[in-house]
This record gives structure tokens, C-alpha cells and sequence, in this order.
């Protein structure tokens, strides 16, 4: 806690000194939003405006209390930061506002693809892109002699050899964490092998295909090489596990791979070793294994007019251009503001792009499917039953979700 | 006493009760049985950083409408009740005809998450609710037989469990058993298995949680026990050593009937709070190998699509399983009521 909160105040100060406009706001600013640095810097820019209180509630847990944080009149919070999936909940509610009067009227130096436009309508501000990609030790792989994986086969591969030589037991890292990582896991790998999750043009499941068991079977085969402890790994807890030695290869959040050996006490070994590549494709497949991620702000519907140029306002200065001049902020993500040059540790993300991978897809109903596949496919991983009884109970749990939700 | 006094006693809890307790079941009940309209969906373009597509996406218009005709959503009846998210019943029908055995039969309910919370809350209530019992009854004899002086420290230790924030304490264990935590190594150590991980079998977990739920409860059957033995009746105790009894047998014959009615109360209480476990489960991080109602209700909620009417049905069940848990105990007391007027 002491670390963030210094983390917060460092990169208050930066951003002192680099934004020379003020930023002068008249009413409340209530920000809520994940917990990465990334949009830890945005809220400390928007905090940096002074006239009024500007509160944030960055967690990772933002999702569970934003929409019931919104739909309140007056909201409570005037800004979520979302991403794409999670702004289709804001939207399924109807609790955010078009931006595009006070895009006209503050939006200046605004890029054309920093806005979201759902039916014509400006809907939230992009500020940056996102991916999960390779990270890997280049020591380890330099060691066994092989090159960085450029596909899930050639990880399984180079994991057996290390294993084989001792130079580490479970080499693979994987938020394979029951619910909603396990999920994210099978959405990347469904769609690099060519799956798709619903029938075109419907709400119905599309899942339990022969795309789907070939999924189920390579996730279980990367598993074999992971902490046997994997369905309670987050992202967090496979960066520690990277940290501390334990872990090669792993398919990590660009957000999150970028400062993750910047912590303390991390080995010098893996300090040196850590590198950074692109999504890796499967089952010969061309799309990565990978989706493609963009962070971005909203503004509540149920908030005054005054309020919401507030935080507009606010938001902005958490996004101004003039932060792309400090270092430290630069690195943390793959930003889509004026002014930024990517750094080295934007190669993942980029690649990702350049790789044709595909954006998570903004369906009203991926939620439903997202929570279903987190819940049913445990059993398979633990190894208790079938992919294909998998597959089966992950599309009628969806299907029961997906008619009471009325979808279906 | 008169009815006019009972009345203006009663009123303020009276009113608080129809305030916080039987509202929100009125609320919870009619959520239960109604669920969001049928979607509009229209198809438009969708631009983001990466391109602009035709998506789905809902019609804000229409639906506004449709909330504006019937703000209550769609009247379902008891459609949530049985689906496959709660009890399930076509899947159980057909489990039942599909499945040769009855352990073939368990394994298909086990299947449906419903049963599967239902199955691990069941053995955590029956296991853990005797063994909060026993332990609390042990700590407490213990520590009245400990000297005067030390007493007060030694029973703040015992409380420590019991004062700790439920999810932290199951955050504090989770890291302690962990395959590189203290308790995770050395069980492997002693096991000579250094692949043995309590988080990656169900049973273990299964134990792991077990064990959480007595360290967490047996303090507050500890304090209860404690401030009963105080009253023990002297005279009593000293009779039956008179005429012989061993300690055991004072234990058996004077000590335990004279705590029976606070081993009701902490049987009920502890029934109550077994069968709505949920912190363990959430700091464990142990969704895949156990879940229980409340559980399913923070699942529902959690999500990125929240389902109300599913999580509304799943509290209403619950509701109906403490009730049902409970009612032995309360028509006992009830029965030792009447006998007593």
C-alpha cells in the first residue's frame, strides 16, 4: 500500500513539473477504474486539477462496483475507466453519456482513434492499447538453445527442455486463475484456433466445436508445465512467480509486463534475462492466440452538465501529451495520446497489432460468455472430466444466463 | 404483561425488523421472479483504435421503451428457480435416466452448480458446526483451570482468530499453505512429495477450508463456553466429587448438561453461519474445487453481465436452507417452552 501510494505521489510530482497548463475544474470528479500503473498515472493527472475534488477508486476489483456506482442519480462516480469489454456493461445500462459536445468544446489534440463511436456516437476516450504476449527469460532460452517461441507448439517444446535439463520444474506461467483469467485464457486461444463464440449473427454459443476441444487440449498441455497451484494464479501471482526465478515463458498483459522486473528485490539474473516478443499463434494458425485490448474513459449519463465538463476536463489532463515526456510513464503502456514513442517494452503490444490479432469482442453477451467458461471449464483442468462435457456444461450455463438476461 | 405495553415495547424492534429484514425479503422474492426484458439488439458501426466493424450492440431506445411499459422486467414465475443455474430440474430429470448407477447419478449432480455449492456447503456445515463445538468446549476448560493471573492474556490469544477480519485471516492461512508458503513446504517436506499442493486437489482444499472454518468459529464457542462455565453451581460439583465421580464423569454428568442450552445456541448460530459460507472461498482463491450459495451469489454479481434474478433466487434458497437447517433446533426449543408454561 505504502509502495502505490509512493508510486502515486512520484508520478504526481512528474507530472507537476512536465504539465505546464493548469487544469482548473468547477465541479466533482469521481473516477473509478483498474489498478495497473498505467491508469494509476491517469488518475494522478486528473487529480493534479485543482478547483474542486477530484476522488479516485482505482482496484481491481472496479468492475464489480462501477455500474451500481453509476446507476444511482446523481451518480457516484463521474468517470469509469473501462475497457472494451467492460464498457458493454456500462452501455447494456445506459448509464454513460455520448462525449461528442464536450469533445468539440475540450477535445483539442485529441487523435481521430482515441474515440470510440458506437452508432455515430462518441461513447468513451481511448488512451491506450493493450495485449497479452510472450515474456520470457532470454538467459533460460540462450541456456537450452533455442529461439523465442513464435507459437504455443514451440513453447510446449522449449518448457520440456527445460524441464528436461533442470533448469527449472513448471516454466510456464499462466494466469490460469478459476473465473475470470481461466476465461481470458480460452477466449485468446479459442480465437487463434479459428474458433468463434457465437453463431454468426445470434446470441447462440458457438463453443463446443472441434476448435474448442483442441483449445481445452493445449491449455491442459501448457498447464502440465505450470505451479501446480495454476487455477489460483492471477496476473499478479504469476508476475511473482516470474519474479522470483520460477518461470520462463509466460503469455503476460503488455500493462503489466512492462514494469513487472522493476519491483523490489527482484534477482539480477532475471532482471537481465526478461524480454518481451509478440503473441504466439497455435495450431498452425495465423491470427495470434492473443486479443487486443484499449483502455479508455466514460463520462456517467445521471451526473449535472457541470459535473460532466468537469470531469471531462479533468480526464483529459490525465491524459495530456505532456506526460509522454516523462520516462518512467511512457514505459508503462502502449499509449494511443499525441506525442508518445514507443518504448522497448511496447514491442509485445505493437506486434500484436501488426498481427492482425483480434479486439476482444464488444458483444452485449460476451460477459455472460466470459463468466460461464470461468466457472464450467475448472473441471476439465482439474483433470475430473471431458473437454467436451467442458465445452457442453460452458455453453448451457451461458444459455441459462443468456435467456434470463433475455438474449436468448 | 398487558398488550398495550408489549406493543409500544415492541414497536421500535418491530419496525426495524419489517425495515431490515422482512422488506428486503419482499424485495429479494419479487426480483426472483421477474428478469430483464428481452433484448433489442440492433447491429451499427462500432469504431475503436484498431478499426471500425458493424456490432452488436443494444437499442437504448427500445429498451427505454419497454422499461417505461413494465419497469418490473418480464414476470418469469419460478423459471429462475429451475433452471440449470439453480435447481435444475430437466438436467436433473435427465441425469437420473441417462446415468446406470446412483454413484453415476451424484457424479452428473455434481455436474450442475447448484449441487456442487449444495455439496461442499452441506460437508462444511456437518463437519465443521461439531468440531467449533468440541474445540470451543476444550479451549474453554482449558483455559479455566489456567492461574488467575495469566488468564486475562491467554484469553485474548484464544479470541485473536475470532477479532481477525474473516478474509484476512483466510488470506493469512491461504499464503501459509501455499506450496512455497511455511505450512505448504513443510507438509511437503514431511510428505517427501515436493510436488504436494493442498491448492491443487479438492480434497485438500476441501480440508484446507475445514480447518479455516473451526480456527476461524472455535473462539466464539470458546467465549460462549467460558462465561457459562462461570455459572458452574459449586455444590453441585463438589456433591459429585463426594460421592466419587472422576473428572470425566463431572464433565459428563454435571458440566456438559448444565452448558446444553448455550451448545444449542452455539449450534444454531454456527449452523447459520456455516451454511452461508463464503470468505474462505473468496480468499482462498477456491472456486474450482469448492463453492457454496453465497459464493454463487457474489459470482452472479461479479460479473461483467450482472444477473440479478439468478443472484435474487440464489438468496431466496438460501434463505429457505437456513430455515430448513434451523428447524429442529427452533421446534426443540419451542417444545421446551411449552413444557415450561
Amino acid at each position: 500500500m505504502f509502495l502505490k501510494k509512493f508510486a502515486i505521489a512520484g508520478a504526481m510530482a512528474a507530472l507537476m513539473s512536465t504539465s505546464a497548463l493548469a487544469c482548473e475544474i468547477s465541479a466533482r470528479v469521481s473516477i473509478v477504474g483498474n489498478e495497473f500503473p498505467a491508469i494509476q498515472s491517469v488518475g494522478a493527472g486528473a487529480q493534479a486539477c485543482t478547483g474542486a475534488e477530484v476522488k479516485t477508486n482505482l482496484t481491481a476489483d472496479h468492475q464489480k462496483i462501477n455500474l451500481p456506482g453509476m446507476q444511482g442519480n446523481p451518480a457516484e462516480y463521474t468517470s469509469a475507466i473501462i475497457a472494451n469489454s467492460s464498457i458493454v456493461a456500462l452501455m447494456n445500462e445506459d448509464v454513460i453519456r455520448p462525449l461528442d459536445d464536450l469533445v468539440a468544446k475540450h477535445g483539442q489534440g485529441l487523435k481521430k482513434n482515441q474515440l470510440i463511436t458506437i452508432d455515430g456516437k462518441i461513447m468513451a476516450v481511448a488512451f491506450m492499447a493493450n495485449a497479452q504476449h510472450l515474456v520470457y527469460r532470454a538467459d533460460v532460452l540462450e541456456k537450452i538453445g533455442v529461439q523465442p517461441p513464435k507459437t504455443y507448439e514451440e513453447m510446449l517444446a522449449a518448457a520440456k527442455m527445460i524441464r528436461e535439463q533442470g533448469i527449472m520444474e513448471n516454466p510456464v506461467g499462466g494466469a490460469y486463475a478459476a473465473g475470470w483469467n481461466l476465461a481470458e485464457e480460452f477466449v485468446n486461444m479459442y480465437l487463434g484456433m479459428g474458433g468463434s463464440h457465437f453463431k454468426p449473427g445470434s446470441a447462440e454459443p458457438n463453443i463446443n466445436t472441434e476448435a474448442g476441444i483442441k483449445t481445452l487440449e493445449m491449455m491442459k498441455a501448457l498447464s502440465d508445465y505450470m505451479n501446480p497451484d495454476f487455477l489460483t494464479h492471477d496476473s499478479n501471482a504469476t508476475n511473482a512467480e516470474f519474479r522470483a526465478g520460477n518461470v520462463a515463458l509466460m503469455n503476460m498483459w503488455g500493462s503489466r509486463a512492462a514494469t513487472l522486473v522493476s519491483a523490489d528485490g527482484v534477482a539480477q539474473e532475471v532482471v537481465d534475462g526478461f524480454a518481451i516478443d509478440g503473441p504466439m499463434t497455435v495450431g498452425g494458425g495465423s491470427i495470434p492466440a492473443s486479443t487486443l485490448w484499449w483502455d479508455g474513459w466514460t463520462v456517467a449519463k445521471n451526473i449535472s452538465d457541470e459535473e460532466a465538463e468537469a470531469t471531462f476536463i479533468a480526464m483529459m489532463n490525465g491524459i495530456s501529451p505532456a506526460m509522454m515526456a516523462n520516462e518512467e510513464i511512457r514505459t508503462q503502456a502502449v499509449w494511443l495520446i499525441d506525442g508518445y514513442q514507443p518504448t522497448d517494452a511496447a514491442k509485445g503490444v505493437f506486434a500484436a497489432a501488426g498481427m492482425n490479432t483480434i479486439p476482444y469482442p464488444m458483444l452485449p453477451y460476451m460477459g455472460l460468455m466470459h463468466t460461464a467458461l470461468g466457472n464450467e471449464l475448472v473441471d476439465f483442468m482439474k483433470g475430473d472430466e471431458s473437454a467436451e462435457q467442458a465445452l457442453k456444461d460452458a455453453e448451457a450455463a451461458y444459455i441459462a444466463a443468456a435467456k434470463e438476461k433475455g438474449f436468448l | 404483561m398487558k398488550h398495550r405495553t408489549f406493543f409500544w415495547f415492541f414497536l421500535p424492534t418491530g419496525l426495524a425488523m419489517l425495515l431490515f429484514i422482512a422488506m428486503p425479503i419482499v424485495s429479494v422474492v419479487t426480483q426472483s421472479l421477474f428478469t430483464p426484458h428481452e433484448a433489442v439488439l440492433v447491429t451499427v458501426e462500432t469504431c475503436t483504435p484498431f478499426s471500425c466493424a458493424q456490432e452488436t450492440t443494444i437499442d437504448q431506445e427500445a429498451t427505454a421503451a419497454l422499461r417505461e411499459q413494465s419497469p418490473m422486467g418480464r414476470f418469469v414465475g419460478f423459471d429462475i428457480y429451475t433452471d440449470r443455474g439453480h435447481l435444475a430440474f430437466s438436467e436433473v430429470a435427465q441425469a437420473w435416466h441417462s446415468s446406470d448407477s446412483f454413484g453415476e447419478f451424484l457424479k452428473q449432480l455434481n455436474n450442475l452448480p447448484f449441487y456442487r455449492a449444495m455439496g461442499f456447503t452441506i460437508v462444511f456445515v456437518f463437519v465443521v458446526t461439531p468440531l467449533v463445538i468440541a474445540m470451543g468446549l476444550l479451549i474453554a476448560l482449558a483455559v479455566n483451570t489456567v492461574n488467575a493471573r495469566l488468564k486475562g492474556i491467554v484469553i485474548f490469544f484464544s479470541l485473536l482468530p475470532f477479532v481477525i477480519t474473516p478474509l484476512i485471516g483466510a488470506l493469512v492461512l491461504f499464503w501459509m499453505i501455499d506450496s512455497r508458503g511455511i505450512i505448504g513446504t513443510a507438509l511437503q517436506w514431511m510428505a517427501g512429495d515436493p510436488s504436494l499442493s493442498l491448492k491443487a486437489s479438492t480434497g485438500l482444499m476441501w480440508i484446507s477450508l475445514m480447518i479455516y472454518g473451526v480456527w476461524h468459529a472455535a473462539p466464539f464457542a470458546f467465549v460462549i463456553f467460558y462465561a457459562g462455565l462461570q455459572t458452574l453451581p459449586m455444590d453441585q460439583i463438589e456433591a459429585a466429587q463426594i460421592d466419587g465421580a472422576s473428572r470425566l464423569q463431572r464433565l459428563r454428568y454435571v458440566i456438559i448438561p448444565h452448558l446444553m442450552p448455550l451448545v444449542t445456541f452455539v449450534a444454531l448460530i454456527q449452523l447459520m453461519d456455516n451454511f452461508r459460507v463464503f470468505e474462505p472461498i473468496v480468499g482462498f482463491n477456491a472456486s474450482a474445487h469448492a463453492t457454496s450459495l453465497s459464493w454463487a451469489i457474489f459470482n452472479d454479481l461479479g460479473g461483467e453481465t450482472r444477473q440479478l434474478s439468478s443472484a435474487a433466487a440464489t438468496s431466496v434458497i438460501t434463505i429457505l436452507g437456513v430455515a430448513l437447517l434451523l428447524s429442529p433446533v427452533l421446534v426443540r426449543t419451542w417444545r421446551d417452552y411449552k413444557g415450561k408454561v
